[in-house]
């Protein structure tokens, strides 16, 4: 059982309050992610769970163990950066086993051989482990980074924005290893990001912290399909949320909505004939992804996703209306959420 | 503002060479975009026409007029580097101003302008500030004035928003781009990352090991791309490859994928047999069990409104783009039915778009 538990915790900067009376419980062989902007307390719960900061209050357990005052070496985590520190001097095979020869382990030599191969091999840098660290690209580096957390199989990791110093289709590669590496180890991962992508591709639940409280957890499609306020709501989804008040599109609201949340699967949007139209397309933008439509009514600008075989352009006279939207009261609280 | 038009620009450092016989022409007003992965040149080719790379041969115009040997100095050019390197001990009314003031310009005259600009940029509220105080956007909008501010003819950018995170970056992509559209300069933005590209460009080029491999609207590059290198590159996640061998004949509408039977644009040329590839698209494949076309479900990435889903067939594997209605359990066998009108064929060795009916309507406008 490698499960992390904080009770209560806080933890202070001066006059700021980093993490504010945290619970939080991730279970044996989940992975989970804190997804939060900038600032938000993110790092620092993974600092606090890794010992490199002590809270003022409350208790962190790791597996049972109640972990609050043993110093970092005795909590049995690993811990990934998002800058890959790597020995420059030293071989990635010397970099993997670095960790495994620490005197305090007294892991053996065959022993350490068989581990090192075994994590190169899945993370596919096996022909690489006479290089110097330094002739590596940057995917590879960030992967023995990885590799190196991995051979000492901890109870738990940590890992802070490991994927974002890499380039798109980098992140979206090591996104899917990463995940598949998890579940063929079944370990237990805390990991942290500000990419909703990431949150959302590999997380089995998702934290959603703000201003070091905890705010929703939930599966991804717990959390993008119901969310439990506005700032939940506005995390996640690309296009953003559309946020309108209630009445300007037609639909069937729950009662005591004042602001209703509309994504693309909330609206229905239909070329309109006689007359029947209450929106008109600004213009459709073609990212490298998706293309967005651009849709105003009665004066609120919308942003959906364009259906790819729609024929719809500029200038087109539409008819919208909702379907199931997500429905928010004064407060910006989800009507009907727990 | 003005036209940049590159002739036949070539560079060598010793053996290796940067950047091979390149022609395009920047229109006044436009937002161009180099695109490529390290090392494609993008950034020599850049560098040429800052005047801070002498060319091996080749001709570099700027509003008609022939600046290939100019200093950097002498080009009327303003160079981005970093958006966010600022002054920090200087307020934000001088850091706007700072280029001017080094032209040598009148104080009351640069006061005038950088108020100007901070108008619309709409930071004149905090002309006072120190820039030390600004919150991100606004350090970025100070960046900007300060390249703004002199009225160049041109600005060249070199990757601006490399460091910036995900959430940061979109939204300065889109404030560039409103910003192109208010003041319509004409930019070289230089960058690997497409959705940049995709975003912002009225006009892409493709680079790969120092030649463009495409030229064109980021439309045309995402429908028409003319070799796999440009489909690969393009697109998130890139267009899908189906490998298979055959040949072609003109006047056809279909092909067969090792047995299945594919509809395709109508093929525009005879070819023998030989290794080709079939492109499509993530958003152009759709789950149908008609489909003679089979694959093993490998793994779903779930992204809200729609997933990515993986799935291994005997051609390769492909991703596709669904609805995050439909349920898919990995292992499950599932039929692929492909968008016949918007599919690519690519000639393997050569790497190059076989010319198809899809492949037409480009070259006829």
């Amino acid at each position: 059982m490698a499960e992390i538990v904080l009770n209560g915790t806080t933890k202070r900067f001066r006059d700021v309050v980093a993490l504010d009376n945290v619970d939080l419980k991730v279970e044996d062989g989940e992975f989970f992610v804190l997804l939060g902007p900038t600032g938000a307390g993110k790092t620092t719960t993974l600092r606090v769970i890794a010992g490199l900061e002590h809270p003022e209050e409350g208790s962190v357990r790791i597996a049972g163990r109640d972990v609050t005052r043993v110093p970092p070496a005795g909590r049995d985590v690993t811990f990934v950066f998002q800058q890959y520190s790597l020995y420059p001097h030293l071989s990635v095979f010397d970099n993997l086993a670095f960790p495994l020869r620490s005197p305090a382990r007294r892991v053996d030599e065959t022993e350490i051989k068989r581990r090192v191969d075994g994590v190169a091999e899945m993370l596919r840098i096996g022909g690489k482990l006479k290089n110097r660290a330094t002739q590596l690209s940057g995917g590879e580096m960030q992967r023995v980074a990885i590799g190196r957390a991995l051979v000492r199989r901890p109870a738990v990791y940590l890992m802070d924005e490991p994927l974002s110093s890499l380039d798109a289709k980098l992140r979206a590669e090591l996104r899917l290893e990463l995940k598949r590496i998890q579940q063929d180890l079944g370990a237990t991962i805390l990991y942290v990001t500000h990419d909703q992508t990431e949150a959302m591709t590999m997380a089995t639940r998702i934290g959603v912290i703000s201003a070091g409280n905890l705010i929703q957890v939930g599966t991804p499609r717990q959390i993008y399909g119901e969310p439990r306020n506005v700032y939940v709501a506005t995390r996640l989804g690309q296009p953003a949320i559309n946020l309108i008040p209630a009445g300007a599109i037609p639909g069937v609201l729950a009662a005591g909505t004042t602001t209703v949340g509309a994504r693309t699967e909330h609206l229905r949007i239909a070329r309109a004939r006689n007359g029947g139209a209450n929106g008109r397309v600004d213009w459709i933008e073609h990212l490298g992804d998706q293309n967005h439509l651009h849709v105003t009514v009665g004066g609120h600008k919308l942003v959906t996703l364009a259906d790819p075989s729609s024929d719809l352009a500029r200038g087109d006279e539409v008819s919208l209306a909702l379907v199931n939207p997500l429905c928010f009261d004064a407060s910006g609280n989800r009507v009907g959420a727990p | 503002m003005a036209e940049i038009r590159v002739e036949n620009l070539h560079k060598a450092f010793g053996e290796f060479i940067a950047v091979r016989e390149s022609n395009f022409t920047v229109g006044d007003g436009e937002f161009f975009v180099m695109l490529g992965p390290s090392g494609c040149g993008k950034t020599t080719t850049l560098r040429m026409i800052a005047g801070l790379e002498l060319p091996t041969s080749g001709r570099i115009l700027l509003g008609g007029e022939d600046v290939t040997f100019n200093r950097a100095a002498a080009r009327d050019i303003a160079f981005v580097f970093q958006l966010f390197a600022l002054y920090p001990h200087m307020n934000v009314c001088r850091n706007i101003g700072f280029p001017l003031k080094c032209a040598g310009m009148s104080h009351s005259e640069i006061r005038e302008r950088v108020e100007e600009t901070a108008r619309f940029l709409r930071i004149d509220h905090l002309l006072d500030q120190p820039v030390s105080r600004l919150a991100g956007g606004d350090r970025q909008r100070v960046a900007l004035g300060r390249a703004i501010v002199r009225r160049p003819m041109a600005f060249l950018m070199d990757e601006p928003l490399g460091t910036l995170d995900t959430e940061f970056r979109d939204m300065m992509v889109r404030e560039l781009r409103e910003l192109h559209l208010r003041i319509r300069a004409t930019t070289v933005y230089v960058t690997h990352d497409q959705l940049e590209a995709m975003a912002m460009a009225d006009k892409i080029a493709v680079m790969s090991r120092g030649v463009i491999e495409q030229f064109g609207t980021p439309q045309e590059i995402y429908d028409r791309p003319a070799s796999m290198f440009v489909a690969d590159f393009i697109g998130s996640p890139p267009m899908n490859f189906l490998h298979f061998r055959s040949g072609l004949e003109k006047g056809r509408s279909a092909v067969r994928v090792n047995g299945a039977e594919v509809a395709v644009p109508t093929i525009r040329e005879d070819r023998a047999d030989g290794d080709l590839a079939l492109g499509v698209r993530p958003e152009h494949i759709a789950f149908d069990d008609a489909s003679k076309l089979r694959g093993s479900v490998f793994g779903a990435e779930y992204l809200g409104t729609t997933q990515i889903v993986t799935v291994n067939t005997e051609h390769g594997q492909v991703k596709a783009r669904l609805s995050a209605d439909v349920t898919v359990t990995p292992g499950e066998v599932v039929g692929l039915k492909l968008r016949s009108d918007r599919l690519s064929l690519f000639d393997k060795s050569s790497g190059r778009a076989v010319r198809t009916a899809l492949y037409e309507e480009a070259a006829h406008g």
